[in-house]
């Protein structure tokens, strides 16, 4: 499917995000406190911590909904702070959410659609006038929607309204509306939050597929299985401070991360 | 695949329209088609805001005025030709609206709704109290009617065919922004703002480039309006007219471009055909619009066909 | 180079229109402290006052007693709507309760021009119609009584929302409505007794400015969107910021009118509406503006 493949131009292991000493509070109350960490082009690195840890909060400073008061973010090499979200999208970054932020009274098809935007090009009074272009780049928009429909699991079903799909299915097609936008690095806000053993197994395959194409991955989970046995790397975050970080068996025992999480969840 | 529809459905159209101004004699037919023309295209632009962009405008007869006044000023009082004076009204128009839109596309909710309320207001006081250049409440007289190759466009018959020659290009232009890839950054934007800023919509600017839009649309039924009726005043740019405008909209159902041409119709017609309507039209169309807006926020057609659908199913589910 | 007694005028007649403004804002105020709802027909409370206090005190009602029906129609009235129109529609996206909103009010104008016609009503002044003469400029007696009610309503308004229980309950099922119901609060009944309150609020407003600018059915409009500016002025959601912003809009707007043109008169207040929801939406003593996304 080389409608979907992307060549990578960075070698592996080069840094390919990197936050540096983020901070930010939210009326005086500090909810992300001097945080740095890398993720690695390739990687695929986990984000996990007790509810409230300030897991979300980074997501949205990366991806522009938030600015941090301190400290940089950088996206190979080039500084994220500040820019607008859908800015921070055309440099390569893109997410799905904590809840389903689907269009609702759009088809799942025009969903991923939508995420095509940022790589097309028609405007106002191109797409008005219809011109011949334009009609190639829908056509083409469509079936690149289409791949990435088939490529989450969701071949077949364009056609339904986003609202009606069940949840499960609502959170991939979040994923491969994202993944339309052609991005270097995914953020993933809790994509297995409300699904069962099995769609939790093909989501980590999925998981797996989204790596083989290169795009690197940036995940929030509290599923610990998946965790674990999708992650490269992890980061653990407790009252909005890095309390841990690398590979999962290191995290696994670290006696920090044991106390902040209360014991629970850390069955082999 | 669908082009040969719509091709098929312009060349009806455009039969149609030669049909009628061949046949039809009486003037007042004319003058009640030629508003309702005049009322699409203006809904169909607040559509595209109100609808499609989820924002809301209170005060969108202020660009309706501002390209008449434009228009009929530069005809009537410098002798500037019709055609460039709609094109002076459009520029006027945009640059109004670039200007106030910025600053009140960043207001949420009901903000946004009390500045355009605001704006429009200002601009009408401005039509009243201009009386040098405008006419001030009296109106400006004297505005020619457009011109081709000499001719001057001033019967019934000419006014309606140059008024639905655009109202038809004008749905068709509609009807492609909706479809096109702009139009679906729109309804990603009215679903949510954050996911599709989040998918690279930029959404403020889009936004604004459909302020600006649907300020173009109004004001170029503003100036084809002046040259129809040869006369304006202020008082058909008020904020009751900006009610109606948005009680077409909501009629016919937001984000539905055929829905506007409904909406635009009926509430066009429906004041002259029913004369207690006449009487009754403040109170009726308060009520409509609350109605509407409680039980049918869909709007009327979508509304009622969903109401038929839930009895089909209701009805399917005794048996 | 104007006198001093010109100023002086604008001054007074700034303060008694800027009082007028005070009360509508009031009312707006209220409302949106409890429901965070912008109640557009707020103005068509103050014009039912006026022309139902009018019609009674002409059907040979004494004036006190007319006030007093004409006030309590018209809180029968506000809570009707607010049964019908706001609380059907209470989880509607706010454009479509602002439409909702203005709908009711082009619908009561509608109701009231059918029953009263275009014509003005008048009252008779409250205690006398003799302009009180101050440094050569005059205040009518009637504005004395405005500004009066106006201190009345914000004082006991204050009051009740910060000291009595249910004020307090009030302002919490504003702030968050769900917490609220968690500890018992009834939400909806909040929502409705702020509709009486401000409809209350308006009619009174509306008997007391009879008796200067006549009663009529399309006086709503103006006085509403004015008094509407002053509440965003003064900051939504809080009274003082109401009566701030009503006596600073009334004077401003008299003071263009005298010394730069009285044609642009009513253009002032959205004037600084835009400026204000531009600049600074919190207004002089507001909570924090809201932005998009």
């Amino acid at each position: 499917m080389e409608a979907v493949g992307k060549i990578l131009n960075t070698a592996p292991q080069d840094p390919l995000l990197t936050l540096h000493h983020v901070s930010l509070s939210f009326g005086g109350l500090l909810a992300v406190k001097d945080v740095s960490f890398t993720v690695t082009v390739g990687q695929i690195k986990a984000l996990i911590g007790p509810n409230g840890a300030g897991k979300t909060t980074l997501f949205n400073l990366i991806t522009g909904i938030l600015t941090p008061e301190q400290g940089a973010i950088l996206f190979q090499g080039q500084p994220l702070q500040g820019m607008a979200p859908h800015a921070i999208a055309a440099r390569g970054v893109s997410r799905t959410f904590q809840i389903v932020q689907l269009f609702n009274h759009m088809t799942a098809l025009e969903n991923v659609m939508v995420g095509r935007h940022v790589r097309t090009r028609a405007g106002l009074v191109a797409g008005g006038l219809r011109l011949p272009w334009t009609r190639r780049e829908e056509a083409a928009i469509r079936d690149q929607a289409d791949a990435w429909l088939a490529f989450v699991g969701l071949g077949g079903r364009g056609a339904e309204r986003a609202a009606n799909l069940p949840l499960g299915h609502q959170r991939l097609l979040e994923i491969a509306r994202a993944l339309a936008t052609e991005p270097r690095l995914l953020l993933l806000d809790e994509p297995a939050a409300g699904l069962d053993p099995v769609e939790t197994d093909r989501l980590m395959e999925l998981i797996f597929a989204i790596r083989e194409r290169g795009i690197s991955i940036l995940l929030v989970e509290h599923d610990m299985s998946l965790t674990m046995e999708v992650a490269d790397d992890i980061v653990v975050l407790d009252y909005g401070s890095v309390i841990a970080e690398g590979p999962p068996r290191e995290v696994q025992r670290n006696p920090a991360v044991i106390a902040a999480y209360l014991g629970t969840d850390w069955a082999q | 695949m669908r082009r040969a529809p719509r091709l098929i459905g312009l060349a009806l159209a455009l039969a149609t329209l030669a049909a009628f101004s061949l046949a039809v004699r009486n003037t007042y037919y004319y003058t009640l088609v030629n508003q309702i023309g005049i009322n699409i295209i203006l809904v169909v632009g607040l559509n595209l805001l109100i609808g499609y962009a989820g924002q809301i405008s209170l005060g969108h007869a202020a660009f309706f005025g501002l390209g008449a006044y434009a228009s009929g000023i530069l005809t009537a009082t410098y002798q500037v030709d019709p055609w460039l004076a709609l094109v002076a009204g459009l520029l006027l128009s945009g640059a109004v609206a670039l200007l106030i839109g910025i600053p009140a596309l960043k207001l949420k909710g009901y903000y946004l709704a009390m500045a355009s309320l605001g704006f429009g207001i200002i601009v009408y006081i401005i039509f009243t109290q201009l009386s040098s250049l405008t006419g001030g409440p009296s109106g400006l007289i004297g505005i020619p009617s457009l011109k081709i190759a000499g001719h001057s466009l001033n019967s019934p018959q000419a006014n309606f065919l140059v008024i639905w020659l655009t109202v038809t290009l004008i749905l068709l232009l509609s009807l492609n922004i909706v479809d096109s890839r702009v139009g679906r950054a729109l309804r990603a934007i009215h679903d949510s703002d954050i996911a599709a800023q989040a998918m690279g919509v930029n959404a403020p600017r889009l936004k604004l480039l459909i302020f600006v839009v649907s300020a173009l649309y109004a004001s170029l039924a503003g100036s084809l309006f002046a040259y129809a009726s040869n006369f304006i005043a202020p008082s058909s740019f008020g904020v009751m007219f900006s009610i109606k405008l948005v009680t077409m909209v909501v009629v016919g159902g937001m984000a539905s471009i055929w829905g506007s041409l409904f909406g635009a119709a009926v509430l066009t017609v429906l004041p002259e055909f029913l004369a207690f309507f006449h009487d009754y039209e403040i109170v009726i169309f308060g009520l409509i619009l609350m109605l509407v807006m409680i039980f049918l926020p869909r709007g009327l057609v979508r509304g009622l066909l969903d109401l038929w659908e839930y009895r089909q199913w209701k009805q399917s589910g005794k048996s | 180079m104007e006198h001093v007694t010109d100023l002086l005028q604008y001054l007074f007649s700034g303060l008694t229109t800027g009082a007028i403004y005070a009360l509508i804002a009031l009312g707006f105020s209220t409302i949106f402290t409890a429901s965070a709802i912008i109640n557009l027909a707020q103005g068509e409370f103050v014009m039912l006052g006026a022309l139902a206090a009018a019609g009674l005190h002409r059907g040979g009602l004494s004036l006190p007693l007319a006030f007093l029906l004409a006030v309590a129609g018209v809180t029968l009235i506000g809570l009707i709507f607010e049964r019908l129109a706001i609380r059907p529609a209470r989880d509607a996206s706010p454009i479509s309760l602002i439409i909702i909103t203005v709908g009711a009010a082009v619908f009561l104008q509608g109701l009231a021009m059918l029953w009263w016609g275009k014509d003005a009503y008048t009252l008779p002044p409250f205690t006398g119609a003799r302009p009180l003469s101050f440094m050569g400029a005059t205040l009518l007696p009637q504005s004395l009584w405005i500004m009066g009610l106006t201190l009345l309503q914000v004082l006991s308004l204050e009051v009740f929302l910060r000291f009595s229980l249910k004020g307090k309950a009030m302002r919490a099922a504003a702030f968050n409505p769900v917490a609220a119901r968690l500890v018992g609060i009834r939400v909806t009944h909040m929502v409705q007794l702020s509709f009486g309150f401000s409809a209350a609020m308006g009619a009174a407003a509306g008997v007391m400015i009879a008796p200067i600018t006549m009663g009529v059915y399309d006086m709503g409009t103006m006085l509403g969107l004015k008094g509407f500016c002053a509440a965003v002025l003064g900051g939504l959601g809080s009274s003082g910021g109401a009566v701030l912003g009503g006596l600073l809009l009334g004077v401003v707007e008299a003071f263009t009118s005298g010394l730069i043109s009285s044609g642009y008169r009513d253009a002032v207040a959205f004037v600084i509406l835009l400026l204000v929801l531009f600049f600074s939406p919190q207004g002089l003593l507001g909570r924090r503006p809201q932005r998009s996304s």
